[in-house]
């Protein structure tokens, strides 16, 4: 069983990694070049799903476990939301990110930029991955050679 | 020219694709087909300058979907059923509503004109106050994150009610079934 797919394995083993790589680079380059939270999100969710697939559902569990998925899919909720309260607080509108830097707006809406882009992309990986281990986690109905 | 010659490639191979997946029955081949399907927007994406949603179609059209579909299918059987009924009454739907689209189309400003309401409203006043107001080369960013920020917050929510919604749907069904069987 653990020389199934081989290659497969091998291949994945190194590609993991380099699509980790990837999004972190979707995700804090996105004010310089396409991309950005959501598609950062997607891109880091696939590296568990493909992990998940390759090996099986229950090492991609152990590597990025249900509950933090869960907890993970509220918390950039969270961020995006907490980021218009606090330039609130700061006195300024919700989410008016002039608030972080006063005398220069334009870093102010860098840092506001980068921080809510987190926060989408932290759902977005979350909501994913506890897709895919709701459908993945559940007995299927057809069996291996019926495909 | 090439542009002309590009669109027309894509457009074409997007139509077979779509007459191959109504063709198919294994329900395999059509995720693996409607993959390509989505691929093929993608670069359609790319060659009206929309890299920002060729990116999306690839990553969650092509990438995550298709994943989830299998689950789908792992879930369910691996045939599609025999449709009971003749495909005429659908056909004549289908033709009547694309013929109503491309009458639609007909008024509608010609592709890439100066004068389409898109570029004379909103847009180009973002375009010139972005470098102001914001300062990143991407404006789409700019757009999503700061002058409609409210807009994405709600996008946010959206996507993180549908997974909770999802989770609901599945793991209840996964524990009535395991009681069921402790019953048994």
């Amino acid at each position: 069983m653990i020389f199934h797919h081989l290659i497969l394995r091998v291949v994945t083993k190194l590609l993991v990694g380099t699509i980790i790589l990837f999004a972190l680079y979707v995700q804090f380059h996105g004010d310089f070049s396409p991309g950005g939270g959501f598609q950062a999100g997607v891109i880091m969710a696939v590296a568990f799903i493909l992990y998940g697939i390759v090996f099986s559902l229950e090492a991609a569990k152990k590597v990025f476990p249900e509950w933090l998925v869960h907890k993970l899919s509220a918390l950039g909720v969270l961020i995006y939301a907490g980021t218009g309260i606090v330039t609130m607080i700061l006195g300024y509108d919700f989410l008016d990110y002039d608030a972080f830097s006063p005398l220069h707006p334009t870093h102010g809406q860098h840092w506001g930029l980068l921080i809510i882009e987190f926060g989408v992309g932290v759902t977005v990986t979350g909501v994913m991955v506890a897709i895919y281990y709701a459908f993945a986690g559940r007995p299927p109905c057809i069996s291996d050679e019926e495909w | 020219m090439i542009d002309t010659f590009t669109n027309t490639v894509l457009f074409v191979m997007l139509v077979l694709t779509a007459l191959a997946i109504v063709r198919m029955e294994r329900l395999f081949a059509v995720v693996m087909l409607s993959s390509v399907f989505s691929l093929l927007s993608a670069l359609l994406f790319v060659t009206l300058d929309a890299v920002d949603v060729a990116f999306t179609e690839a990553a969650v059209g092509a990438g995550i979907s298709t994943v989830l579909m299998l689950g789908t299918i792992a879930l369910t059987k691996p045939e599609a059923k025999r449709p009971r009924h003749t495909a005429f009454v659908p056909l004549i739907v289908v033709c009547v509503t694309g013929a109503a689209l491309v009458y639609g189309t007909l008024d509608m400003p010609a592709f890439g004109s100066p004068d389409a309401p898109a570029q004379t409203h909103v847009g180009p006043d973002y375009l010139s106050r972005t470098p102001i107001d914001i300062d990143v080369p991407n404006a789409v960013t700019a757009i999503l994150g700061s002058y409609r920020g409210f807009d994405t917050l709600g996008e946010t929510a959206v996507v993180f009610t549908a997974g909770i919604g999802v989770l609901l749907l599945l793991s209840g069904l996964r524990r009535r079934r395991e009681d069921e069987d402790e019953e048994i």
